[in-house]
């Protein structure tokens, strides 16, 4: 489960209005902002959050990083060493590595598009006024609520070749036999981005359902008064309003499927031949069952710089477009 | 402004009928006069086809949330259904939606097969813990960052947006060795560790927000009433905090109830081992798994983070949408 408040809160963010600072109770009003200290009382608050943070969570960033250079591994005796660029040498010709890179990358890109469709067809269906939308709220909700773990298990039961509800249902249509969903070679990745979808629709319905609400109801209807088909008043006057939190969720949701990691690894664990493993559970293996930790972090190192690279580009050339 | 977030509150449903449905009133609901005039102008404008393709337009707007519906509820269904069926009827080839002969033996057996109420209990011990300290760690933090603009909480701010791309690919091993050197590798107060710092961005970002929602003024005037700074944040802002506060921890608690990955790499020892660790044990290394008592275990596991959610939920939404409203 991911907390996503964030993607929908933060367009609203950098617009906090500065004046605010000038009724600051007491000696500190104002006083921050133009970078004199504001004495020791934030300190004092601050620090019991900050300690944690700054020593398991942005150190273990930069040592991470610095790991990749070495050639650390676990339980050896002899002291780590730097062997400078040597992991990501071996990097560039793991054929493997470069498989789960494809599978990683397929993955998030299956599962956050439709992800975002889906959550876009939700979220409009969900601010109409239609009978049974409770029902369809509650159930949308659900999988957020529910521990990853545990939704793998359940399509594994629904996945399951002979007790499975999904073959039993083709074999009533008269569609086939069914097959062995997570085993088959060619459909594992497809049935478990099947699972990545569901899992994920929430937070991408909830994000865009609060977009909506930034659409001016003037507009939409003047628009409709005027005669604009449904197509057209989406083009014109809903999609322009939602488009910060649409790329932001979008952005953030390719993020996340890219993190994910329990659900594939209750599904497939990774299999069958690798079809499924993405580059998460290649470097959790690499690390904690054969216990190469340096290149493993070079591993990590590598996909955080191509999806930071493949992020900005996207993110880019949507602000772009907005221009236009 | 129209409330449309999964909120309780829903409209009166209002459906097309003869006179007022013409003008697209069920689109957006104008006030009576407006929607009078509109109807009359579009009466005008279109003819009587057009309440034909309104027609079908619903139709195919149920249509599409009824295929959402069966998308959204067909797993949990089978997930329940599995739970209650006996291994006679899991064992046979053509499986039915509903068990025949319902049985809560399932439930039995997966207490016989795993340790699950020490599972429970070690995810308690840890959620509970994790929630605690965050919340007690973060609430101070969120107040600078909602009442003070200075660099500290601008750097706070973007740290939270960036902990969201944290490639914990990358995180993990060194965290690994940093608690290896404290000795809290296979210790439960490692894990509550990680998840505490894991939790922070969004426990700031949830509790800054709710300190916002306090006006000001109150304490200005506690201060103007000759009351110190720890009084005023005692007694004026921390009651109209605490509802933000539990929920707060609440959703601490659930993510950490939930949290599998850590709990995978950082606890070795079975007896300390947390539910989803557990949950995974049910499913043999071949990939075998007993049906019946795995999707019990898998239910029973999922109802304490349903239950708190369901509590939470339009707290989180509702942030949520008051954030996403305010400009």
């Amino acid at each position: 489960m991911r907390p996503m408040t964030e993607a929908a809160r933060s367009g609203d963010e950098p617009d906090r209005a500065p004046a605010k600072e000038a009724r600051a109770p007491g000696s500190r009003g104002g006083r921050s902002r133009g970078g004199r200290p504001a004495g020791l009382g934030p300190w004092f608050l601050v620090l019991p959050a900050l300690l944690p943070i700054l020593l398991l969570s942005a150190g273990p960033l930069l040592y991470g990083i610095g790991l990749a250079f070495t050639d650390s591994q676990s339980g050896r005796t002899e002291p780590t060493e730097w062997i400078g660029l040597l992991n990501f040498r071996d990097l560039r010709h793991d054929t493997l590595f470069w498989e789960s890179f494809r599978v990683g990358l397929v993955w998030a890109v299956g599962v956050t598009v439709p992800q975002f469709l889906l959550g876009l067809g939700l979220a409009l269906l969900l601010s109409q006024d239609l009978r049974m939308r409770w029902l369809a709220r509650t159930l949308a909700i659900v999988p957020w609520a529910m521990p990853e773990v545990v939704v793998g298990i359940m399509w594994r039961l629904v996945y399951h070749s002979d007790a499975g509800i999904l073959n039993e249902t083709l074999r009533d249509l008269h569609l086939g036999d069914g097959s062995d969903w997570l085993a088959g070679l060619s459909s594992a990745l497809p049935a478990v981005i099947v699972v990545g979808v569901w899992a994920g629709l929430p937070q991408v319905t909830v994000a865009l359902l609060a977009g909506l609400q930034n659409v001016p109801r003037e507009l939409r209807e003047a628009a409709a008064v005027d005669g604009a088909g449904a197509w057209r008043r989406f083009r014109t006057v809903t999609w322009p309003a939602i488009r910060p939190i649409a790329l932001a969720i979008s952005a953030l949701s390719f993020i996340w499927n890219l993190n994910s990691f329990a659900l594939v690894y209750v599904l497939t664990s990774g299999g069958p031949g690798g079809r499924t493993r993405l580059p998460m559970l290649f470097a959790y293996e690499e690390a904690f069952r054969y216990g190469q930790f340096g290149y493993a972090a070079a591993m990590g190192c590598v996909l955080v710089a191509v999806v930071s690279v493949l992020l900005a580009v996207y993110l880019v050339g949507r602000l772009k477009g907005a221009d236009q | 402004m129209k409330r449309a977030g999964p909120g309780p509150t829903d409209h009166p449903t209002d459906h097309p009928t003869p006179g007022h449905s013409r003008g697209r009133a069920a689109l957006s609901r104008p006030s009576a006069a407006l929607s009078r005039r509109r109807a009359a102008l579009s009466r005008r404008r279109a003819g009587v086809p057009r309440r034909g393709r309104r027609r079908a337009a619903r139709a195919g707007q149920y249509l599409a949330l009824l295929g959402y519906l069966v998308f959204l509820a067909f797993p949990l269904l089978w997930l329940v259904s599995t739970a209650f069926k006996p291994p006679t009827e899991l064992a046979t080839l053509h499986p039915t939606w509903l068990p025949e002969r319902p049985t809560f033996d399932n439930f039995r057996r997966a207490f016989d097969e795993q340790p699950l109420l020490r599972a429970a209990g070690n995810s308690l011990l840890t959620a509970g813990s994790a929630a605690a300290i965050s919340v007690l760690i973060a609430t101070p933090m969120a107040y600078v960052m909602a009442r003070h603009r200075s660099a500290l909480s601008r750097a706070a701010t973007g740290w939270v947006v960036v902990s969201q791309a944290f490639p914990f690919v990358l995180v993990i091993i060194p965290l690994f060795l940093i608690l290896k050197e404290f000795r809290l590798i296979d210790e439960p107060a490692g894990l509550v560790l990680v998840y505490v710092v894991w939790s922070l961005p969004f426990a700031l970002w949830m509790l800054a927000g709710y300190v916002r929602a306090v006006p000001r003024e109150l304490e200005e005037a506690a201060a103007v009433d000759g009351a110190g700074r720890l009084r005023t944040l005692v007694s004026v802002t921390a009651p109209l905090l605490a509802p933000g506060i539990v929920a707060t921890a609440l959703f601490t608690f659930i993510t950490a109830w939930n949290e599998f990955f850590f709990a995978l790499v950082l606890l070795k020892t079975p007896e300390k081992q947390t539910m989803p660790v557990v949950l995974t044990h049910f499913i043999g290394t071949e990939g075998v798994a007993d049906l019946g008592p795995l999707a019990a275990a898998a239910l029973l596991a999922t109802l304490p983070s349903l239950v708190l959610f369901a509590l939470i939920q339009r707290r989180i939404t509702g942030g949520l949408l008051a954030g996403a409203v305010k400009h």
